[in-house]
Order: structure tokens, then sequence, then C-alpha cells
């Protein structure tokens, strides 16, 4: 069996310095894969490859399945209701039928009552349940959050949860960057850590990280 | 197929946008016509000078309304990072640079039809004398102004200072498309029916689009993805 | 090494334009019909070529770039571009100023070569005002590379419709190709001249090159020092 993930020897490059150093990372089916790492040290940089985003210097992704992708903006529209954002990205993945999964998903991130109102009229905990929505109403194989937990409110982190655990049980792949290591380690089956674009840790996530999150930043001195 | 039919829907996309808003549109038509009321004071034209400078002012007010259209065309994905969405979606760099090019395209047609009976309010002319030839000349020398527009909208648009950058490098491009559509606008504003000798500057206007659609398509994805 | 090579280069170049001006400005007599003036040719034709030459290696190297994404060919074909956009604008100038003597204007609306030139130095003006505004080197060669290869096919569609442009209305202008041919021992030193002239952009072009490498050192130097 192929691995959902497999990032092959991975470089880039911002002119001579290298952002990313020889990263290789593979993600079996049903894993999750917490990326941590200082600001700046390159995650961002990793998951953008991966979503193809942005193309490595040198090295190969490859990604069996379609991606969901949220970063650290919401990606969707501001002149569109709810329900319009979600029929566009379902008809952009080729989803069987666009208006029924984007009900659908209104439905399950609670947004069905304002599904007809304008994006911009949304409060910020709405917008973040859209965007989950928006990520996940494809059914992705692989899914790539940057710092997914950063500044959501309590609903909209139970929801990820929620969601995060049935991709993992239904055998998707998730992997995300984050600083909030208590949600991290609750879901994660692997760990990697990032020190100045090198990969130093990856593994996978022992009892002592989930006891402890704080346990692998100290270890490599970056508390 | 595929393609055009992601390309499809981001063009609805941009325009249900822009429709609801109508922001770009307002600011492009209340442009032109303001500007063609300037234009018709600076130069207060006789009919024989309509005939001889109108095709001309007519399709520089079209290039300048068509610079703002396209100002907002990628810049319309920045907030929310919506490009990325779009970019790590199945749709291909080609589909989603067609789909801002049909958009755009519609767009100025719109600007278009709006500005023409102002046109001939304020200058008079023959130009509805050839419906037929004067649609032809606008089609493609709009998609001219599109392909360019947008390849350049999609280049700059990470750039803090896009809005001076893409005419600075759009205008001296479409200078061969420009000379077309002057030389074919300015026969149609006279009330002249384009002759044989001037279908050169059909094959001109269609050549350019032709040849830059393609380059464009090819391009797309060292445009978009780094 | 390749110091030497640029000093050697500046050097045969030099030797060349001084020997090649002492036979333009005092061994040569004016020419029948335009006098002294003539003699610009001499540089108006070289530069164009070397401009000409430079921005078609630009436009190849930027294609190997997209293809290869190797940043070297970008740092080459942006130096390239930039001193040749220096002869471009000395070809544009030498021609204004013949146009002036030759024909009484500076500038003759719809004359094919000096506004296709005209137009070239607008667009890679533009090119490398889009360079300094973009930050990152592997943006900024992408997105330079596809202006330059923009560049480098639409010059032709602007000579070539530029010149039906006239076509169609027959002006005062003549054509310097038509204008009577040269004497036969005038022609040689054209091309002494374009091979001086070459010479002397490649040593422009190497040191520039140097200048844009050391300059890309220091930005990874400085993201480094942040990093720390």
């Amino acid at each position: 069996m192929t691995n959902a993930v497999e990032i092959e020897g991975v470089w880039k490059y911002y002119g001579d310095f290298p952002a990313l150093r020889n990263i290789a990372l593979t993600a079996a089916q049903g894993e999750c894969i917490a990326l941590l790492g200082r600001n700046g040290a390159g995650k961002t940089t990793l998951l953008r490859i991966a979503a193809g985003l942005l193309r490595p210097a040198k090295g190969s992704v490859h990604i069996n399945g379609g991606i969901g992708w949220l970063g650290h903006g919401i990606g969707v529209y501001e002149e569109l209701s709810a329900y319009e954002n979600l029929v566009v990205f379902g008809q952009l993945h080729g989803v069987a039928d666009p208006k029924k999964t984007a009900t659908h998903w209104l439905e399950r991130t609670g947004l069905d009552r304002v599904a007809d109102a304008l994006v911009r009229e949304f409060s910020r905990g709405m917008r973040q349940r859209l965007a989950v929505a928006r990520a996940f109403l494809h059914d992705p194989q692989v899914v790539l959050f940057d710092e997914p937990f950063t500044s959501l409110d309590d609903r909209a982190i139970r929801l990820l949860q929620t969601l995060f655990g049935e991709a993992i049980a239904q055998g998707r792949t998730v992997i995300m960057s984050t600083h909030q290591l208590r949600e991290a380690m609750e879901l994660a089956t692997h760990v990697a850590m990032i020190q100045r674009g090198s990969l130093v840790h990856f593994g996978p996530r022992t009892a002592e990280m989930l006891a402890d999150p704080g346990y692998l930043y100290r270890t490599y001195g970056e508390s | 197929m595929k393609t055009l039919r992601q390309a499809l829907v981001i063009t609805r996309k941009d325009l249900r946008a822009e429709l609801r808003t109508k922001e770009t549109l307002n600011a492009a038509v209340s442009f032109s016509i303001s500007v063609l009321l300037l234009f018709s004071f600076a130069l207060d034209p006789t009919p024989d000078q309509t005939a001889e400078i109108g095709g001309g002012v007519l399709w520089m007010i079209f290039l300048f309304a068509g610079t703002l259209v396209f100002n907002r065309s990628f810049a319309r994905e920045l907030p929310n990072d919506c490009l990325d969405a779009l970019v790590a979606s199945p749709a291909s760099s080609a589909a989603i640079f067609l789909g801002k090019c049909f958009a755009g395209f519609s767009m100025m047609l719109i600007v278009e039809v709006l500005s023409l009976p102002v046109f001939v309010l304020f200058f008079g002319g023959r130009i509805m004398d050839h419906p037929g030839q004067l649609s032809v000349t606008l089609l493609l020398a709009t998609w001219s102004v599109t392909i360019m527009g947008t390849t350049f909208s999609a280049l700059t648009v990470n750039l803090r200072l896009r809005e001076l950058m893409l005419p600075v490098l759009v205008y001296p491009m479409l200078l061969p498309a420009m000379l077309a559509a002057f030389r074919l606008l300015t026969m149609l504003v006279a009330g002249q029916a384009i002759g044989s000798e001037d279908l050169q500057w059909l094959r001109v206007l269609f050549g350019f689009d032709l040849i830059f659609t393609c380059l464009a398509l090819a391009l797309a994805d060292s445009i978009l993805v780094n | 090494m390749r110091q030497k090579l640029i000093v050697a280069m500046l050097l045969v170049s030099s030797a060349l334009l001084v020997r090649n001006l002492y036979t333009i400005l005092l061994d040569f007599p004016d020419e029948a019909n335009q006098g002294a003036i003539w003699r610009i040719f001499y540089f108006h034709l070289p530069s164009a070529l070397t401009s000409f030459i430079g921005f078609y290696t630009g436009a190849a190297l930027s294609i190997m770039y997209l293809w290869k994404k190797d940043l070297k060919y970008d740092a080459l074909a942006a130096v390239i571009n930039e001193v040749s956009l220096v002869f471009a604008s000395i070809t544009l100038i030498t021609g204004m100023i013949w146009a002036r003597i030759a024909w009484g204007i500076w500038w003759a609306v719809g004359d094919h070569r000096l506004t296709s030139y005209l137009v070239c130095i607008l667009m890679y003006a533009g090119y490398l005002m889009l360079r300094r505004s973009v930050q990152d080197p592997a943006q900024r060669a992408s997105l330079s590379a596809v202006i330059a290869i923009f560049a480098s096919l639409d010059i032709i569609i602007v000579w070539k419709s530029i010149e039906w442009w006239r076509g169609n209305h027959p002006g005062p202008v003549l054509s310097i190709r038509n204008g009577g041919g040269m004497a036969a021992g005038w022609e040689g030193l054209a091309y002494w001249n374009v091979l001086a002239i070459s010479l002397l952009a490649i040593p422009m072009i190497l040191i520039r090159l140097k200048q844009e490498q050391m300059q890309g050192e220091i930005d990874s130097v400085r993201r480094f020092a942040h990093e720390v």
C-alpha cells in the first residue's frame, strides 16, 4: 500500500538561504501528524509545498487523493453567501451533487440558519466554521491545516476535533502545524518537529508527550 | 472540457460577486462616461473631426476602463487568501486563469455596451452603421486587453505596487493590438465598412489574441505557483 | 579568472574602439548627402544589434529558468536584459539625433525602427521595476521570466504592426536601407565596431552579474541573521 503523503528530500530556498533542508516525511492512511516548531522554522512553507502552493527547489511531494487545505486565511469569498461559497468549491472539486453537499455541510457546521447570508456579515466564529466546511466538503484523503486551532472559539475547536477524529477513523490522513500542544497531542498519532528548516524529530506520539505536551520542546531546547 | 467547466465555475463566481456589489463596474462605467464628457469639452469636435479622432478616443477610454477592471481581477482573490484555496483545489492554473479571463472580458464588455450610447450622444459619429463589424472588432480588441490584463493582474497580485505596475507593464505590450483597434474603430466611427485593405488589422488582432492566449495558458502555472 | 577575463575584454574592446574612432572621425570623409552626422551610424547599428542579441539571449535564459528552476539563469537573464536596456537607449538616442539632422525632426510618429525600440525600452523598464518590487527570489525569477518571454515575442509583432501602420500612410520618412548603400571601404568598419561594442557589453554583463550574486548573498546572510 502506498503512503497517503510522501515527502522526499524537499529543499526550499529564499535566495541562497535554505528555508527547508532535506525534509523527508511520510504519512500512512489513518495517521495524524502534528507539526511542531517555532515561528519561522518552516512549518508553513512545508505545508504550502505539500498543498502544491509552492514548488520545492529539490525533492518531491506525492499526495494520494484530494487535498483539504486550510491556511492562515479562511479561503471563502466575502461577497458570496455561505451556501454559494460551498457550492463553488464543491463544483471545483467535482463532488457529485454540489448543492446537496453544501446543504449537508452547512447543517454539520451549524450554519444552516444563515446559509443565504453573505460571509461579510458573519462573526469570526461563523467564518471559521465555514472555512472548516469548505476544507472538508469534498471528503479529502489528505487534510493539510496550518495552525487550525489558533484563535478559534470553543465551538469551532470542538467541531474541528470531531471532524479530525472522524477523518482519522475513516483512514484519512491529517497533517497540521500547531502551537496548541494540548489539542494537537490528543489527536496526533505522530509528531514531527522542525528547527530552522530541518526535521529534528519525527516519530509516533508517545504517552509521555500526551501527559506532558511541552516535553518535545524542552528536549530540543525550545521551551 | 474539465478545464473549461472549472473555468466557468470561477467566472460565474466572479460575476456573481461583482454584480452583487458592482464596485468595479460602477467605477469603470462612471470613469468612462466622465472621461467621454471631458473629452467632448476638450476637443469639441465637428463631425469631420469626430470621424478622424473619435475611434482613437473611444478605444483609449475603453483601455483605461479596462485597466480598472483588471486591476481588480486577481486582487479579488486576496482577502481571506482565496487564491490559495483555488490553487489547492483540483482546478489547474490554466483553468483558474481562463476563468478570470472570462470574468474580466464580460465586465469590460458591459462597460463598453453602456458607454457606447454615451459616445454617440456626445460625439455623434456613425459608429452604429455596421453593427456586425463593430461587434467583431470590439470582441477581438477586448480579448487582447483581457489576456494581457489578466496575465499581468496575476503577475502583480502579490506586489505592494500592483495598481501602479499593471498599466506600466500592460500598455507597451498591448501596442500592436491597440494600433489595430484604433485603425478599425476610426473606420467604423467614420461610418465606413472595414474594407479588404483593413482586413489586415483584424488579422493582427486575431493573431495577437491567439499567440498570447496560448502563451499565457502555457505559462499560467509559472505565474500562479512559485 | 573571471576578473582577468573582464580586464582582457575591456582592453581589447577599448583598443578596438580607439582605432575605430580614429578611422571614423579622422580618416573617413563626410558622406555626400548627410554630411558629418552619418558617422553616428557606427554607434547606432552596433548598439542596436547588441541590445537585440541581448534581449533574445535574456528570453532564452528565461525559458531555461522556467524549465530548470535554477536561479543562476535568472540572475544572468536579469543582468543581460539590464545591459541590453542601456544599449537600446543608446540606439534610441543616436537614432533621434540622426533623425533631427537628417529629417529635421526628433521623432517621426510611426517610424517602426525607433518606435519599436522605445516600446522595447518601456517593456524592459517595466521588467526591471517589477524585479525591484518582488522580495522572494524564486517568485521574482518566475515573474520576470514570464515578462521577458512575453516581451521578446511582443516586440516582433510591434515591429511588424508599426511597419504596416506606416505602410498605409506613406510619410516623409526615408528608409536608411534604401537610402543609398555605403561605400565599399566603409561597411567593414561597421562590423569592427559591432565587435568592439559587443565586447564592451560582455564585461559589463559579467560585472553586473557579480554584483547581483553578491547582492543575493547579502540578502541570504541578512535572512540568516534575522533567524539566529
